[in-house]
């Protein structure tokens, strides 16, 4: 950290917080931890309660019931100011007749802060953020990355130990946005401030997070590091959630011989179950061979560094095939395959997931 | 090309006659009338240069006039702005049956001004009137409010500040409903107040509106009449003449062509002056988004 930094993370405790709007419950009974000085990933599809989870811990929106602490301390009745958090919107938010400059200090004028300290920080924000040169202008006159700086710039300079980010990238394209990634990240470490940031993107929440916190219809569906929520996915949501592509989930069929993928005889993949099962398997963990599971390449697509292989279960005209089971696999360097080949693809045993087809929940064998 | 001129000719033609019409010939007329003197039976309009203007600068109902526009003026234009702004913030906010207070704010707007005058009349009547049953039990006596000359301007500005509010609040309203509600938010989270919130974010970003609000304000402090014809007409003893009135009269009354034509310009070149310092002073100093 740096040294004369006054920023330290505050941990966050959201207690069994549940959101109403009429009758639909935008969060329903979250309850999520996490620890001062953590980058933190709110992840999941469209709708599912992230923006409505971190305006709950900002205090612009309120719990129907529940509590949030902050620091240890009770700030659920409290209004935003008084909660000690920062946030970048969406929308950045900037006032659109200040300069950055003013933008930057909206706040500190506001709580009255000398001068002398309003300067220091300023000068120390424009330094990390690198936005020297804008200072004079109005938010109109810059680019949708140097407003994200500026709305950064403000949540910089507040020194509040949490910052609460909500999609702050969606408006940049794909290189801007991997940059600012990078810098975000090298930020929170610097700072070391606790970050909640909200994202639909998985890369973006593996690729930042110390923890990732997967939501899905206001539930929480799997709180876990990223490379835990990827080795280890507990449900099959998170497990078609996380990964590019995602994991194939496919059906399965007990045989005398035991557990095979629907459609085919070979391989065997795990002595039948009580239970219906589905079959997990990442694009990455299969790769062509001699032996394996029977698949039809139906398309062949080339991104550079690998190639993904769309696929459907068993060959073609095969009597009884499930052939309109697909999966994906992702093979390094390029593969050139007429469409309609049949290949086989092999697999290591110890890469297959199982998920209950009912449940959905992850199945230890007994 | 030649064709395509030719239409787009023809296509305006019905909009440049009658702005020629009813716009630019009459103000064209007006200006050439006030160097004129009026005809009168036989004897044909005669040139006279400024002598009109000069005359005026000497006639007392103009400045009479002149002094009770720059009184109705500078009482109409900032009381009803601010009521307005006051009224838009308070039904911008989510108070129970707001629909209801903004409709009624408003529909002063929609009556006819005469509708509006008589309304007012009753209001103002001695002893049956509103105001002196209201005040009667607080020993007020009998009031002639508009046969008072101490009275009877500022009961006309009453009217018109009653008018006018409910439809610049209409303007602030729709600027206040386009600002993004995130800048409120972004503001509470930074410990701003609402007064700090208002004075720094609300009122720089109302000031487009403002200034056009501004502008309609002191253009119809000089122009609505209405309630003068029905009221007063002018009374008691020119306290409530306003300029467009005594243009009104000078006109259509005393058929003194000369004269209305010598008050229309000098309205016009008011107007015109007043126009170009708003727009050229506050002008500069708004932020446009
Ligand atoms: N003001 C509101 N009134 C009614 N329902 C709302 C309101 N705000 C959110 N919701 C509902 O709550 C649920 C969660 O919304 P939320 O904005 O938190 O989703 P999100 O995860 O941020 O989605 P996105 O990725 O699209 O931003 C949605 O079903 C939404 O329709
Ligand atoms: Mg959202």
């Amino acid at each position: 950290m740096e040294s004369g930094s006054t920023e330290h993370g505050a941990e966050v405790r959201l207690s069994n917080v549940t959101r109403l709007w009429g009758a639909t419950a935008a969060l329903a009974g979250v309850s999520l931890h996490v620890r001062a000085g953590t980058f933190c990933v709110l992840l999941g599809p469209s709708g599912c309660g992230k923006t409505t989870c971190l305006r709950i811990v900002a205090g612009l929106d309120h719990a129907t019931s529940g509590t949030v602490e902050i620091g240890g301390r009770d700030v659920t009745a409290l209004p935003p100011a008084a909660r000690g958090v920062s946030m970048v919107f969406q929308s950045y938010a900037l006032f659109p007749h200040l300069s950055v400059a003013e933008n930057i200090m909206f706040g500190l004028k506001a709580r009255s802060v000398p001068a002398g300290e309003r300067a220091k920080r300023l000068d120390r924000a424009v330094e990390i953020l690198g936005i020297g040169h804008l200072l004079a202008r109005r938010p109109g006159q810059l680019s949708g990355g140097q407003q994200q700086r500026v709305a950064l710039g403000r949540a910089i300079v507040a020194e509040a130990p949490v910052c609460l980010m909500d999609e702050p990238l969606s408006n940049l394209d794909a290189q801007l946005r991997a940059e600012m990634r990078r810098e975000l990240l090298a930020l929170q470490r610097r700072l070391g401030i606790t970050m909640l940031y909200v994202t639909h993107d998985q890369t973006e929440a593996m690729g930042m997070a110390d923890q990732v916190v997967l939501l899905r219809d206001g539930r929480i569906e799997q709180d876990a590091a990223p490379a835990d929520m990827y080795a280890v996915p507990e449900t099959r949501f998170a497990a078609s959630f996380i990964g590019t592509p995602p994991m194939n989930l496919l059906p399965t069929t007990a045989t005398s011989a035991g557990l095979v993928v629907t459609g085919t005889e070979t391989p065997v993949l795990r002595p039948t179950a009580s239970r219906p099962l589905l079959a997990g398997i990442r694009p990455e963990a299969l790769r062509p061979a001699e032996t394996g599971l029977p698949v039809t390449v139906s398309h062949a697509e080339y991104l550079g560094a690998d190639t993904i292989l769309a696929c459907s279960i068993g060959s073609v005209g095969s009597v009884g095939s499930a052939g309109d089971t697909r999966l994906l696999a992702r093979v390094p360097g390029r593969v050139s395959m007429p469409d309609g080949t049949p290949i086989r693809l092999a697999f290591d045993p110890a890469d297959l997931h199982f998920f209950d087809a009912d449940t959905g929940h992850r199945f230890t064998a007994a | 090309m030649r064709k395509e001129t030719l239409q787009a000719w023809a296509l305006i033609l019905p909009a440049l006659l009658l702005l020629v019409a009813f716009t630019h010939w009459p103000a064209v007329a007006t200006l050439v009338d006030s160097f004129y003197t009026t005809p009168k039976g036989s004897r044909p309009p005669r040139f006279v240069g400024l002598e009109n203007f000069t005359d005026l600068w000497t006639d007392p109902v103009f400045w009479r006039a002149m002094h009770n526009n720059a009184i109705y003026a500078i009482a109409t234009i900032p009381i009803s702005i601010v009521l307005a702004l006051a009224m838009a913030l308070a039904v911008n906010t989510a108070i129970p049956g707001r629909a209801l207070v903004r409709m009624a704010y408003f529909t002063p707007t929609m009556l006819p001004m005469i509708a509006v005058a008589n309304i007012w009349l009753f209001f103002f009547t001695p002893d049956y009137g509103l105001f002196d049953q209201i005040l009667a039990p607080f020993g007020g006596g009998r009031h002639n409010w508009l046969g008072d000359t101490a009275t009877a301007l500022p009961a006309m500005i009453a009217v018109a500040v009653w008018k006018e509010a409910g439809f610049f609040m209409l303007f602030f309203l729709a600027a206040l409903q386009a600002m993004p509600p995130d800048l409120k938010e972004a503001a509470n989270l930074e410990g701003s107040s609402r007064w700090n919130f208002f004075r720094r974010v609300t009122l720089p970003l109302l000031m487009p509106t403002t200034l056009f609000v501004l502008v309609n304000a002191v253009i119809n402090a000089f122009r609505l009449v209405d309630h003068v014809v029905v009221m007063t007409r002018g009374g008691p003893d020119n306290a409530t003449t306003l300029l467009l009135y005594y243009i009104y009269e000078a006109g259509f009354r005393f058929w003194d062509t000369a004269l209305a034509s010598t008050l229309t310009v000098v309205l016009l070149i008011l107007l015109g002056l007043l126009a170009w310092l708003q727009f050229g002073v506050l002008g500069k100093r708004i932020h446009y988004r």
